[in-house]
């Protein structure tokens, strides 16, 4: 009965289908987008821009699959349950090929499992977690930032080449910092055996008390500093430890110090010296950035951010995934995201088979101050395939699903 | 002493005593109420009137003292405690239940009596309507049942109390100023009421008043509290020729 | 720690305090006379950040230049507040208590989209103060010469306030109207100029507690929210309207926190203590100790017993079931003509509707405010979460056992909850709301903190969208059927009679706090009975479930409805989230449209929407009569 049902079902919709298809060729192709615009504006208001470029240059380029593209966005609040929701009517209402977006960790990770609920491809823009793509990954999710383990031991080698014996740690008290710190302390530990780990201090996300916090550094007397503050927290742990003399003699690592997001607002306070990992978007030469930098420029009257990266790799993402499936099918969908190369402003990178992680990279370098502007004044890019833990690591940290 | 047939006093006090901060509010103030009574407590403002109630209906823990009700100890208990023992209230300023009716106001004192206000899915207001209309057809509201106590004249607030310090079938009830604010017709018509239901239910009642046309009007006997201290007691003609209360009322201090 | 270093660290919890005090004061004044929760309070504060920046731009980065824009900010924000009452507030006075905090919720949501258009998204980086942009050195450590001014600043500006309000017919004006608001009106002052310049007065200090702030803390668009929180955990510490409280409750709470931070990590017993994660409570844990030894702040007096300011409040009329019946067929019919969305916004509006009437359980009839009820929202979610992905339940046991673990916390919570009253006892739900979220926040191994749960999907035959939602329909459904058949039981007529006269109902017999205290645990169930219902149609949960925020739009849908109505709180519920939700896909400046909306509806019907209606409704009947 059932499946007589199903099989009349199904034959009277190819029917229906053989009518519609030509009209529906012309529709564009919906890409449902979630991310957290209004709490995190200041990084996400050039990941928009970034998006809005893509899509420009793939429908002018012809779209994908004959079809134009269509980004439609949601804003979640920075609420987990609002992106749930926001999935929900994307999915149901607009009906959009599959779901692209998201910034905080919180955020990624509930998507990431609707997403697999839903038996739907999912690519994670920003959340920085490594869980998502780990202990918490699943077969249809997919990550393109470089996430926080990678960003961490990108700067490892720096770290262990100064020697620095005595370590002082703070970090924003939530899932980025911690795992950042975590990271940092296992690599250390690993290549540089006599650290010492001196004071640790983690502070409320946006709520750094930081003259106490300096202080409280400055007590443990330590070589170095491992920072991953970013945004309010980090200019007012810049501007109190360097009112306070921190950082005098103290060498001082920053995870995304450098990012134009969170560098721009420090102006001539730029930290001299610090190692950072960002995005030193005027002196970066290579052709497939310079297209980038100046499609963008010409757009938006604006230089880029890393946001505008991210986003733009995003939805280049989508458009090569779609191009690689030849369909907007979810299981051939998936199966095309493994292994995806995709032309990104930073190169091209590859949606590992192994983890769902891009191998996108990040620059990695020392800040210096020039014309009353922080810069990256040194700087290399890593790529992302060269700091991730090996294949054996990896498939012990993630569930076989 | 008149109402005194039934032998032992419904109230009996002793020996109270009560100061805040080194200073005596009420020294030493011994008297007793049987079944039936009106006692009057009167006495200029300050005199420790109010300090006195207080420590009868469990606001207030005496320093010192025996109150009585029925022959039992009851200081130390809480206002509740003393209500289920059988001891009715209306105060000066009225405390009804604005957002309720006044057939609910007097409905919940009722429900309260017969432990019924625990229940959880029982519609209230259907049980004990016959009751809550008798006492109001008693105090003469019965006509205003549906309305809310919100919107009620103030002399029709104080009746809705009388109501409810009835609901318990007190032994005693305890009226600080109970014509407070009210116009001179309506507060000799509610003593006379209060008088009525009292003898015709053996209550012992006592009140505090200002107005002393309802003083020696209703009263069958009188106490005089001045600084904390009785001066003087008896039959509503014995009092108004004692020298003490004369001087007391009219001559200010002394 | 060294002596030099706790030296150091407890004047850094003095410079801390320095603006937290400005605010703080300045709240307190606004309620002391207007008895208005100004929820818009932080937004002044960031909006003297943002003056102060640009002006400083506009005038010179010169000791001149910026000292004027500190002051001119100040000022500026000074007026903004005086407009806010003039345009929004002296409309609404009559309005039901705590109406008010809706108008200024939504003020809030106005301001923050106003600044991001004005000023952009990026944090803006003030300039050093100009002459003071050395460091002092004290027993070899440094201390910035501008945290020390910021210490003197404090107690100055107290002490001018204090001439302000000893020494001038205004201040004796507010001082009287704090002890006894109708005192002042029969007294035949303006009471309208009187409001306007308590706010004018509350919001300059809010502005220069801002400004301030900008050589220490760059303007940024979250500076709204985490300022409120504090600033309403000091004006209750120290006790509402006590300047000299909110002083000393700033500097016991900066202190505090310095020397937490100062602590670190501490090994005790081979356990290390991690004193810096508690910055993110300890103001909370303050006050929760505090109202509970103290329950009217540390230099707080008990409130004069005023009545209510408005009228009594309206008796409840009871449902009508043709009406409920009319609902349960739409409702039942929905997945039949529609789809996935429909049916995931009617869940999440289901969830919320519950809440709500949760909130309003205790809140309208038992009187009893919280600010903190997301705590039972919370716990509900959560204890579904770790039931199943923890315990290894079914997802059925864990759903029907999630709401008696937020029964056991109500139960706790409640017994000191009840022992205060009004706004202390609002502020102990939130303390014991703000506790709650941290541990959630920080529990790793329990909670998986700040990531939250995922895979909480409920069991296969609930997979499907249409069938949860019938689930979620039936769920919620009995749930606010139950709290609305007990508020016209016995217990709830007791509440009610509890909050009109807790006098006259001990002088009947009733125990009203003990009355109290099960109503806030039978609140506290089904908010947690909400929050699983939630949590498996999420699939997963987060600690947002248990923030301020979930609270705050508990406290919103509530009043938006009308506290004074029995369905208000559903019909809140509704066409918030849905607001939300429309607005949210509509345009980029949602949340300011969202406010003005909100302010609309608060400036047309004072007794919210349902109460509104049936205004109209009345008159409506008047007239064809």
């Amino acid at each position: 009965m059932l499946t007589r049902n199903r099989l009349l079902a199904g034959a009277s919709a190819l029917v229906a289908l053989s009518f519609v298809a030509p009209a529906f060729a012309q529709e564009p192709i919906k890409l449902g987008e979630i991310n957290s615009y209004k709490a995190f504006a200041a990084f996400l208001d050039p990941y928009k821009k970034g998006m809005e470029l893509a899509v420009d240059q793939v429908n002018a380029a012809g779209g994908v699959l004959g079809r134009k593209i269509e980004v439609v966005s949601r804003d979640d609040n920075g609420n987990p349950a609002d992106a749930v929701r926001a999935a929900e009517e994307l999915l149901s209402r607009e009906k959009v090929a599959f779901l692209i977006g998201t910034f905080p960790s919180n955020v990624g990770l509930a998507v990431a499992d609707f997403a697999k609920q839903k038996k739907t491809l999912f690519i994670a823009a920003e959340p920085l977690t490594d869980k998502i793509v780990w202990d918490q990954g699943n077969p249809y999710t997919f990550r393109l930032r470089t996430s926080t383990y990678m960003q961490t031991a990108m700067l490892i080698p720096d770290a262990v080449k100064l020697h620095k014996k005595r370590w002082a740690i703070v970090y924003p008290n939530y899932e980025y910092g911690q795992s950042a710190t975590a990271a940092f302390k296992k690599l250390m530990k690993e290549k540089q055996p006599d650290v010492e780990f001196v004071a640790e201090q983690a502070t409320p996300l946006g709520k750094i008390d930081a003259g106490a916090v300096v202080q409280a550094l400055a007590d443990a007397k330590p070589d170095a500093i491992f920072s991953s503050l970013f945004g309010a927290d980090l200019a007012k742990f810049v501007r109190a430890g360097t009112e306070r003399g921190l950082f005098k003699g103290v060498t001082v690592f920053d995870l995304l110090g450098g990012e134009p997001e969170y560098l721009d607002p420090l102006k001539d306070e730029a930290p001299d010296g610090w190692y950072v990992t960002g995005y030193p978007w005027s002196d970066i030469k290579t052709p497939e950035h310079t297209k980038f930098l100046d499609a963008y420029r010409a757009k938006f009257k604006d230089y880029p951010r890393l946001g505008s990266v991210v986003g733009y790799s995003t939805v280049m993402s989508a458009v090569a995934a779609i191009k690689k499936a030849g369909s907007l099918d979810q299981a051939k969908l998936v199966a095309a995201m493994a292994n995806l190369a995709v032309d990104t402003p930073f190169g091209p990178i590859t949606y590992r088979a192994i983890d769902h992680q891009s191998t996108m990279g990040t620059f990695v370098g020392q800040l210096g101050v020039k014309d009353g502007k922080g810069y990256m004044k040194t700087w290399r890019f890593i790529d992302g395939k060269d700091a991730l833990p090996s294949d054996a690591d990896v498939k012990k940290m993630r569930p076989a699903n | 002493m008149s109402g005194g047939k039934a032998g032992a006093p419904v109230l009996l006090v002793e020996g109270l005593h009560k100061s805040f901060g080194g200073v005596q509010a009420v020294e030493d103030v011994s008297f007793a109420l049987s079944a039936g009574e009106l006692l009057a407590l009167i006495g200029p403002n300050g005199a420790g009137k109010s300090t006195c109630f207080n420590m009868l209906n469990g606001q207030l823990a005496p320093d010192n003292g025996v109150v009585r009700l029925d022959g039992r100890d009851i200081v130390g208990l809480s206002p509740r405690q003393i209500w289920r023992l059988g001891v009715g209230r209306t105060f000066q300023i009225t405390a009804t239940f604005a957002s309720l009716s006044v057939r609910e106001n007097v409905q919940m004192a009722l429900y309260s009596h017969a432990g019924r206000l625990r229940s959880l899915f029982q519609r209230f207001g259907t049980a004990m309507r016959r009751e809550a209309d008798a006492l109001l057809e008693q105090i003469g509201m019965l006509d205003q049942a549906e309305r809310p106590c919100g919107v009620l004249a103030y002399g029709d607030l104080k009746r809705v109390e009388l109501a409810m310090a009835l609901a318990n079938e007190p032994r005693l009830l305890l009226m600080d100023e109970p014509t407070a604010g009210m116009a001179p017709r309506e507060r000799v018509a509610l003593m006379e009421l209060t008088a009525s239901l009292a003898r015709a239910r053996r209550i012992a009642v006592l009140f505090t008043e200002h107005d002393m046309d309802v003083v020696f009007g209703q009263a069958d006997r009188i106490i005089v509290l001045d600084r904390g201290r009785l001066i003087a007691a008896g039959l509503p003609e014995e009092v108004r020729n004692n020298p003490e209360v004369r001087a007391v009322y009219l001559g200010g201090t002394h | 720690m060294s002596f030099p270093s706790l030296l150091i660290q407890l004047l850094n919890g003095l410079a801390d305090a320095s603006s937290l005090f400005m605010v703080s004061a300045g709240l307190s004044l606004i309620f002391g006379v207007t008895r208005i929760v100004n929820f818009a309070h932080g937004s002044l504060y960031m909006l003297g950040l943002y003056g102060a920046y640009s002006l400083i731009e506009l005038l010179g980065r010169t000791p001149l230049g910026f000292w004027s824009a500190v002051i001119l900010a100040a000022f500026a924000v000074g007026i903004v507040g005086a407009l806010i009452e003039i345009v929004v507030l002296r409309r609404i006075y009559r309005a039901p208590e705590l109406f008010q905090l809706l108008a200024t919720f939504a003020v809030v949501l106005v301001i923050k989209d106003v600044a991001l258009y004005a000023w952009g998204s990026e944090d803006l980086v003030g300039p050093r103060a100009p002459g003071l942009s050395m460091a002092v050195e004290i027993l070899g450590k440094r201390i910035p010469a501008y945290d020390l001014l910021l210490i003197v600043i404090g107690p100055v500006v107290l002490g001018l306030l204090w001439l302000l309000l000893a020494r001038t017919r205004w201040g004796a004006l507010v001082r009287a109207a704090t002890q006894d608001r109708e005192m002042v009106g029969a007294l035949g002052v303006d009471q309208a100029k009187l409001f306007t310049s308590v706010f004018f007065v509350g919001a300059v200090l809010a502005g220069l507690g801002g400004a301030l702030q900008i050589p220490r803390e760059p303007a940024n668009l979250d500076l709204d929210l985490t300022v409120i929180a504090d600033a309403f955990v000091v004006t209750v510490v120290g006790g509402l309207g006590s300047l000299p409280g909110a002083l000393l409750a700033a500097v016991l709470i900066g202190v505090a926190k310095a020397l937490c931070i100062g602590l670190g990590t501490v090994h005790v017993l081979g356990v290390d203590i991690v004193f810096s994660k508690l910055v993110l409570v300890v103001e909370f844990v303050i006050m929760g100790v505090v109202l509970v030894l103290r329950p009217y702040g540390l230099l707080g007096k008990p409130p004069a017993a005023s009545r209510a300011a408005g009228a009594a409040p309206l008796p409840l009329a009871a449902p009508r079931w043709q009406t409920a019946l009319v609902w349960i067929v739409v409702l039942l019919a929905v997945p039949l003509v529609s789809d996935d969305y429909v049916a995931a916004l009617l869940i999440d509006i289901a969830c919320f509707g519950l809440f709500a009437v949760s909130l309003h359980f205790i809140m309208g009839p038992a009187g009893m405010i919280s600010f903190g009820h997301a705590a039972y929202f919370g716990l509900g979610a959560y204890a579904g979460a770790v039931l199943l992905k923890r315990a290894g339940l079914p997802m059925e046991a864990a759903f029907l056992l999630a709401p008696f673990c937020a029964a056991l916390f109500a139960l706790v919570y409640g017994w000191f909850c009840v022992r205060l009253s009004g706004v202390y006892l609002a502020m102990l739900t939130l303390a014991f709301a703000q506790i709650t979220w941290s541990i959630i926040f920080q529990w790793d191994a329990l909670t998986s903190g700040s990531n939250g749960m995922i895979g909480i999907w409920p069991a296969a035959w609930l997979a499907d969208k249409t069938r949860y939602y019938y689930f979620a329909m039936v769920f919620c459904g009995l749930g606010v059927a139950l709290l609305w058949r007990v508020l016209f039981s016995p217990f709830g007529y007791v509440l009610r009679a509890g909050r009109d006269s807790p006098l006259r109902a001990e002088a009947i017999g009733i125990n009203v706090r003990g009355f109290q205290w099960a109503a806030f645990v039978l609140a506290g169930t089904m908010a947690g009975l909400a929050g699983a219902v939630f949590a498996f149609s999420k699939g997963s949960i987060s600690p947002s479930a248990a923030s301020i925020s979930q609270s705050t739009d508990g406290l919103v849908m509530v009043l938006l409805g009308g506290v004074e109505t029995l369905t208000g709180p559903v019909v809140g519920a509704g066409v918030f989230t849905w607001l939300r939700d429309a607005l949210a896909r509509e345009t980029d400046y949602w949340r300011a449209v969202l406010g003005l909306v909100i302010l609309l509806i608060v400036v047309l019907f004072p007794q919210g929407l349902v109460g509104g209606l049936k205004m109209l409704l009345g008159r409506f009947r008047e007239r064809r009569a």
